[in-house]
């Protein structure tokens, strides 16, 4: 991207002072407002929980290798299965990319010192944090058994369990999302190095842009909803229980409106990895940049309108399902968009298969599993027999996992020596990627079947004839599991063991590979003064229009 | 649990279900949701498969055979573009038409439906026949008949499931909602609870039995000889003291509710409401939300003392009174 620097010479890191080594003790990482630090303690926070989610995710598996429940009392299942959504949805998938990714590339990308508000963005951590502790304390004290969705009035009334603590902690780690939002959107806007112009921003910064929207715009809805199901919980306000003169659908109307956007806080962020990775990988630019960059807006936007999808069978009016469902149509156009341009990218590139691009690969190919199986849930008639069952499992994990954890995977391993200073094994890491992709089809493949079968979803024990299904489901899920932790322990090896990685390992463009792995604290020795496109990539021909 | 063990399904029966890819279709929409489940299936795979076999040959073709291979330029192409919005754009309007007719085509129950009431609590199913007959996790129907549920939840929601018929409606705590099909062939189909309702929600099954016409028939006749929904609500009415206000006449402080069914009525708070079943019932447990203008406020709430059973049942019973004023008018 910037010419200036493009011949920078590795400089060994022991020999300098860079962000990790310029400090040490844990008051240094405790009270840092490096961002790449930052990103480097939500690394941390998020693996943690991604650690007790997949547990979680493990005992259910588990559980259903037998129709009447293998391992645990239903009563302890529903606990499983709502710990899993919870921690997974709103303290790994939400904050993933944005607050690791997002935080460490940012101002790397366009070339800033830090984003725009550092203190402010140790608080979110911190917040963040605090989150954590509460949703843990909840798992601990009794657990959470309402799913992650906290329907209610089963979840203001009946449950015994602790919603409260749940909620709350949903609640805080909220802030955590709209501080970060806001600090990206500010950082975006006002830290550009000179000559940054908008079209020449890196794609993942467009889709952190399109997130943050969603994350200032949405979050304070969930906030509002999950106050409000507390006032019911614990005064009695009559907001959602009929009983107490209030309306059951209400809730899901608010709760959708800020989760269905979140669906895209969680895949957006894995698009924008997946437009570097191509990209970088193929030695070209990608195709269709603006196309690319304006369908993340698109999406964010349409995002907003489409929750009424979820309820197609709760007794809405037949107009609005027809509403909602010809705008659910629309929110797939530009992600059909994105899969076209990532694929035309790949044409008569130079393409090598070190392990991200493997995973951005699998991203395609899932993502694009994922988003088709979508069409049968925005078509009313077929929804009809598939909500609520495991097609919806089997769909939701297409995106989530084989789409956002995919493209999570595959950034962690592309950016990992810049953030380290260090490589990887490369071939454990393209095994494991294969691992991963064998494992996950394995484990939710059979679950469309068992959805169109009728098997309902949050059922601790099923009729025999599912049985089959769901034992493939669970050997898949044990070769998921397996894929998961080899990249976790090459990954914290090659901290110590792995080879010095340079400024730029992968050749790649971007601002942030014409410094030193790891960064200097400061990032630039001198301002950036950016005098070209993205992704400008020598081409045969000398020109990339 | 006790739904789990019914039909039992042996040896080599479970060995062909255990592979097997396609539920059972046994109404009369099933076929034509099927239809389009394999459309959308078919255009998944093609689109799967064309992105997967791109990927693969570029993949191949385009692999970086030297170090310093210098790959030709991105061209972006506006036509290409404009090909990959317009033809999933067009797609996605055929399927959402073909959708849609359908869904509403399925929404509206044809009139000639025989009715059958749910009421949903945690963990079971009710459902009281017109006739008189309830049952508990078991609903017996007859085969190539319409039925029209209208179910009510006693406390969370639930949802009311036939995968064989391909038929689902969340079931409401406050509120009714209503599905209805046409079973189409005789047999017995699962019934499920598809909205997680807490503890035992995946126990909240039941089955569902198709049956001859004949065959309906003589396990309505079998059993105890229960009253018809109207007589019970009929008693009901006579003993939570209804009828000394609704004396179906004019000494009476409340109106007559003799053909009121169906009717709309003009509100105290300005609305017109058809009474429906969610009229009488709000009539019943919240009094002041119907009040209609002429007649004396402060009819007392009868919420905490009458469960959606009996709201079912006197429902029926001021729908039958609706229908003898029309027979009495012929």
């Amino acid at each position: 991207m910037s010419t200036a620097t493009a011949d920078i010479h590795e400089v060994p890191a022991e020999s300098r002072v860079h962000y990790l080594n310029a400090r040490y003790g844990i008051k240094s990482w405790l009270l840092t407002l490096d961002h790449k630090r930052i990103g480097l303690l939500y690394l941390g926070t998020i693996t943690f929980m991604f650690l007790i989610g997949g547990i979680a995710a493990t005992l259910m598996r588990l559980n259903l290798i037998e129709p009447q429940g293998a391992l645990v009392e239903p009563e302890t299942y529903n606990k499983l299965f709502s710990t899993h959504g919870i921690v997974m949805v709103f303290f790994f998938l939400v904050p993933s990319i944005p607050a690791t990714l997002g935080n460490f590339l940012i101002p790397l990308m366009i070339g800033a010192r830090d984003v725009a508000f550092p203190k402010l963005n140790l608080m979110s951590w911190y917040i963040f944090v605090t989150g954590c502790c509460c949703m843990l304390y909840a798992v601990m004290t009794g657990g959470v058994d309402t799913g992650w969705t906290f329907y209610t009035p089963y979840s203001s009334t009946y449950a015994h369990t602790s919603v409260l603590l749940a909620a709350l902690g949903i609640f805080i780690a909220g802030f955590s999302s709209i501080l970060t939002g806001l600090n990206f959107i500010v950082t975006i806007h006002k830290m550009r190095a000179p000559g940054m112009t908008w079209f020449r921003l890196p794609l993942f910064i467009w889709s952190m842009y399109a997130t943050s929207m969603i994350f200032v715009l949405g979050t304070p809805v969930i906030a509002v909803t999950l106050l409000l199901l507390g006032l019911e919980r614990i005064l009695h306000v009559g907001i959602f229980d009929p009983a107490l003169g209030g309306d059951p659908l209400l809730f899901q109307h608010l709760f959708w409106f800020y989760s269905h956007p979140a669906v895209y806080i969680m895949i957006l962020p894995g698009m924008g990895v997946v437009s570097e990775l191509i990209p970088a990988f193929s030695r070209k630019r990608i195709f269709g940049y603006s196309f690319v960059a304006f369908s993340s807006l698109a999406i964010a936007v349409i995002s907003f309108v489409v929750w009424g999808h979820h309820m197609f069978v709760t007794g809405q009016s037949v107009y609005a399902g027809l509403v909602f469902s010809v705008l659910s149509f629309l929110v797939a156009i530009p992600s059909a968009i994105k899969v076209f341009n990532w694929t035309a990218t790949l044409y008569k590139g130079s393409i090598s298969y070190q392990a991200p691009m493997l995973y951005a690969l699998g991203f395609i190919g899932l993502f694009t599993m994922g988003g088709l199986t979508g069409l049968f849930l925005a078509s009313l008639a077929t929804d009809v027999h598939l909500n609520g069952t495991y097609f919806i499992v089997a769909h939701f994990h297409y995106i989530m996992v084989g789409g956002a954890v995919m493209a999570y995977l595959g950034g962690i391993h592309y950016w990992w020596p810049k953030i380290t200073g260090r490589l990887y094994p490369d071939l454990w890491a393209r095994f494991s990627a294969l691992v991963i992709f064998v494992g996950f089809n394995l484990t939710f493949f059979p679950q469309f079947v068992l959805g169109y079968l009728g098997m309902p979803r949050r059922y601790a024990m099923y009729p025999a004839e599912f049985q089959s299904l769901n034992v493939l489901s669970s050997a898949g899920a044990s070769v998921l599991a397996v894929g998961y932790v080899i990249p976790l322990v090459y990954l914290i090896w090659s901290l110590k063991y792995g080879p010095p990685a340079g400024p730029n390992p992968w050749k790649a463009k971007g601002l942030e590979w014409t410094i030193q792995s790891p960064p200097p604290t400061e990032n630039f020795e001198e301002t950036p003064i950016v005098t070209e496109e993205a992704y400008n990539y020598p081409t045969v021909g000398g020109v990339s229009v | 649990m006790m739904g789990l063990t019914q039909p039992v399904i042996h040896g080599t029966a479970a060995v062909w279900a255990a592979f097997q890819l396609h539920p059972p279709t046994a109404s009369s929409i099933a076929d034509n949701v099927d239809k389009l489940y394999y459309f959308l299936t078919g255009i998944t795979l093609f689109f799967t498969i064309l992105i997967f076999s791109i990927i693969f040959v570029f993949m191949i073709k385009y692999r970086r055979r030297s170090e310093d291979e210098i790959p030709e330029g991105t061209h972006t192409s506006m036509a290409l573009e404009l090909t990959w919005t317009i033809i999933p754009s067009l797609i996605c309007v055929v399927i959402f038409i073909w959708a849609s007719a359908l869904y509403v085509r399925n929404a509206r129950p044809p009139a000639a439906s025989t009715e059958m009431f749910v009421v949903g609590k945690q963990w079971m199913w009710h459902i009281q026949h017109p006739e008189g007959p309830r049952e508990i996790d078991e609903l017996h129907v007859p085969v190539n008949v319409p039925i029209k549920m209208t179910m009510t939840s006693q406390d969370v929601i639930h949802d009311f499931y036939i995968p064989a018929f391909r038929v689902k409606k969340d079931v409401l705590p406050g509120r009714y909602t209503s599905l209805w099909f046409e079973a189409n062939k005789i047999g017995t189909y699962h019934l499920f609870c598809a909205q997680y309702c807490g503890t035992n929600h995946s126990q909240m099954i039941g089955w569902v039995y198709v049956m001859s016409d004949a065959d309906y028939a003589a396990w309505l006749a079998g059993g105890e000889k229960a009253e018809s929904m109207a007589q019970q609500g009929e008693r009901l009415f006579s003993q939570f003291g209804c009828n000394t206000c609704h004396t179906g006449d004019a000494t009476g402080t409340g109106p007559s509710l003799a053909g009121l069914y169906g009717k709309p009525e003009k509100l105290q708070n300005g609305q017109t409401r058809v009474v429906d079943e969610t009229f009488i019932r709000d009539a019943i447990l919240a009094p002041s939300t119907v009040h209609v203008p002429g007649y004396a406020a402060g009819m007392p709430t009868f919420a905490g003392q009458v469960n959606e059973d009996q709201v079912l049942q006197l429902i029926a019973y001021v729908k039958s009174l609706g229908a003898q004023e029309r027979t009495n008018a012929k």
